[in-house]
């Protein structure tokens, strides 16, 4: 596909070429096992020292405390099980309405099993029901998890304090936090997080890597059960290329931040967001505005669906995702919307645009282009705008 | 992605017939924003009663559109006594086909023509017959009947992709099984009676039992049956092997065989022994 204006950069992003070439040596002639005994062996296990290093520094923890895995999803369900392991006389979990699937499912799962489940709640613009969280803790409850940031609006969690106040309560906190490593600074030496989930495909490493934070002194027990590696916290030969990659992507990651590079991706997530919503009626956007990811935007059009949309932006080479039922397989609209009380008209029109650090100006013109003549024409080919028209006339 | 034929994409990107028809002769309304899709379909006839225009408003994914498209070219030129016969599996068809999950666009096509026609004729709107079973998409035991009979689906999941019953909070999976079984009875009303051999077939049959059920077995023992004569519900064997010479053999053939035959087989059968 040639010309491809790729702005789904929250379902998977390119592999920084600095990171491929970093991995290249690990797929041929450095193919040791970094158990070996012999220098062979013994030099890839110090590069993976070095990645370990790495992607500590860009969360701010110690590279001990780094459990690398296979994907979010791992990091996820690991960390949810060895709390519940861990404690055993506790039958209650915590989380939010608004979940990834990695962890909705999984606690859907357990709540079958017979453990409580509380999903707390979320308001119109998607921020936490924070007393409701608060109320719902007790004694009995093994784990609270919640999201850094959310994958379909971009929303923050207040991560940093809700973790220190349940911490403070003796219940380990996790947080799902895939969408917001690389966008956001983490300093997780100063926060009450226990356990943090990372994905390195969101963060311009390649897929089939993930990691798992555990801060030192957090009661563990490993999901899979095998060799020595990670310390015992995770068994299975080292993913030896993918985890130098994952490395590599956190360290440009940190340099990006630092440099503050998120304010150029945020300044033209900005502007594409104020010209649709300037250029197009009937349009609003779903989620906080103020406490957001930079490079996410969730744009709800009215009377219009959104898996069409897709497609004749996809007629452009122009690569975004949906909120709305019909791209999932499923019937309903995204449980995220559904959760904030986004009304039917707009939920089943909501387009989510997410940008990476490569993203251009002029992809950002082609979209500005492109965009608002398909809306116009969805819209005429509605029964409902001819009567949202007339309303509005009338 | 979803798997779209040529077809559907060229539909989709330029669809036909799109407006309204303002002195329409029958005009059809189903679904809603809540569902997901919604269509409204607007027809004009000719002086010999033939549709001279069909146009169409589409609120939906692609295959939804396309599928209204489509159901416009397909009437246009026709009676309505022709249209009448058109199923949702013919506007899929028209397509090339529609991914399984979106069947439920091509119904929304034939619910929105059948709509038509009856506005048309003056018959006040069938909707309203039979209860609701799926609350959350608003869909009938008499719809859903009706689509499980049409398209022979056998499952929820397939009831879900027709018609979207049960794709909700999933509350009226129990009902909606309940419908697909009385449904998938009806072809066979008559119970299901063991049917009456004839000889040749009980023979037949009482041979094959033998050979792969019944000599497996004993042939793990070096014994063999050997089938002599079948005289009604008498079964003549003779055994071979060391059945021949066993003091337990007779225990065999009454407890073993003569009951495998007549699970197999028929259950009055009787075995009998020949020299």
């Amino acid at each position: 596909m040639t010309n491809v204006v790729y702005l789904d950069n929250n379902a998977t992003t390119m592999v920084d070429p600095q990171v491929l070439e970093a991995m290249l040596p690990y797929f041929s002639e450095l193919y040791g096992n970094p158990s070996s005994m012999h220098s062979f062996g013994g030099e890839v296990g110090s590069r993976i020292r070095l990645a370990r290093e790495q992607l500590a520094r860009l969360i701010g923890a110690s590279p001990e405390e780094i459990v690398f895995t296979s994907c979010g999803t791992e990091s996820d369900g690991t960390a949810i099980r060895a709390a519940i392991e861990s404690y055993p006389a506790k039958r209650h979990l915590v989380t939010s309405r608004v979940e990834h699937p990695a962890i909705k499912n999984l606690f859907e799962t357990l709540s079958k099993k017979g453990y409580r489940t509380t999903f707390v709640p979320v308001d119109g613009r998607g921020r936490l029901d924070l007393d409701y969280l608060f109320e719902s803790l007790s004694d009995d409850t093994a784990v609270v998890s919640l999201m850094w940031a959310n994958n379909e609006t971009g929303v923050i969690f207040p991560v940093e304090e809700v973790s220190r106040r349940v911490k403070e309560r003796g219940i380990v906190f996790h947080t799902d936090a895939v969408q917001a490593v690389g966008k956001l600074p983490i300093d997780l030496a100063s926060t009450g997080v226990d356990m943090l989930s990372l994905s390195g495909h969101k963060i311009h490493a390649p897929k089939g890597i993930g990691a798992l934070y555990i801060r030192r002194g957090t009661k563990f027990a490993p999901f899979m059960i095998g060799g020595h590696q990670e310390k015992g916290r995770r068994g299975g030969t080292e993913n030896t290329a993918a985890i130098i990659g994952l490395g590599k992507a956190a360290e440009l990651a940190k340099q990006h931040l630092d440099a503050g590079a998120y304010r150029c991706v945020s300044e033209l997530r900005d502007r594409l967001e104020g010209s649709i919503l300037a250029g197009v009626p009937h349009t609003m956007v779903n989620g906080d505005r103020e406490h957001r990811l930079p490079n996410t935007s969730s744009i709800a059009f009215e009377f219009v669906e959104g898996e069409a949309i897709l497609l004749m932006l996809n007629e452009h080479g122009i690569c975004a995702s949906s909120g709305s039922a019909c791209t999932s397989g499923s019937l309903e609209p995204s449980h995220v919307l559904r959760a904030m009380g986004v009304p039917f008209t707009a939920a089943h029109g909501s387009i989510r645009f997410s940008l990476s650090r490569y993203t251009t100006a002029r992809e950002i013109d082609l979209v500005l282009e492109k965009l608002p003549p398909i809306i116009a024409r969805l819209r005429e080919l509605s029964p409902f705008w001819q009567s949202a028209k007339a309303e509005a006339h009338g | 992605m979803w798997e779209y034929t040529d077809k559907v994409k060229d539909h989709f990107l330029n669809p036909r017939n799109v407006g309204v028809i303002e002195d329409a002769d029958g005009v059809g309304e189903v679904g809603s924003i809540a569902c997901g899709d919604a269509l409204t379909f607007y027809f004009k006839l000719d002086d010999g009663g033939r549709i001279k225009d069909a146009k169409f408003q589409t609120f939906g994914c692609a295959s939804a559109i396309a599928s209204s498209s489509a159901l416009t070219e397909m009437v246009i030129g026709k009676t309505l006594e022709e249209v009448a016969e058109i199923t949702n599996e013919d506007i899929a068809g028209y397509l090339g086909g529609l991914p399984k999950e979106k069947m439920h666009c091509s119904v929304m096509g034939r619910e929105a023509l059948e709509k038509a026609i009856s506005c048309y004729r003056g018959e006040a709107a069938k909707k309203i017959e039979g209860e609701i079973v799926c609350e959350c998409f608003g869909v009938t035991d008499r719809e859903i009947e009706r689509v499980v009979r049409e398209n022979r689906l056998k499952s929820i999941e397939d009831v879900t992709d027709y018609v979207k019953a049960g794709g909700g909070c999933g509350k009226c999976h129990d009902r909606i099984q309940e419908i697909i079984d009385s449904v998938l009875g009806t072809p066979h009303l008559v119970p299901l009676r063991p049917r009456a051999l004839t000889n040749i077939q009980k023979i037949k049959l009482i041979e094959e039992s033998i050979e792969r059920e019944i000599n497996p077995t004993l042939k793990k023992d070096a014994g063999r049956l050997e089938l002599v004569d079948v005289d009604g519900s008498r079964v003549l064997v003779r055994l071979g092997g060391t059945c021949a010479s066993c003091a337990k053999s007779h225990i065999t053939l009454k407890h073993y065989v003569e009951n495998k035959l007549r699970e197999l087989v028929s259950p009055e059968l009787v075995v009998e022994e020949v020299q």
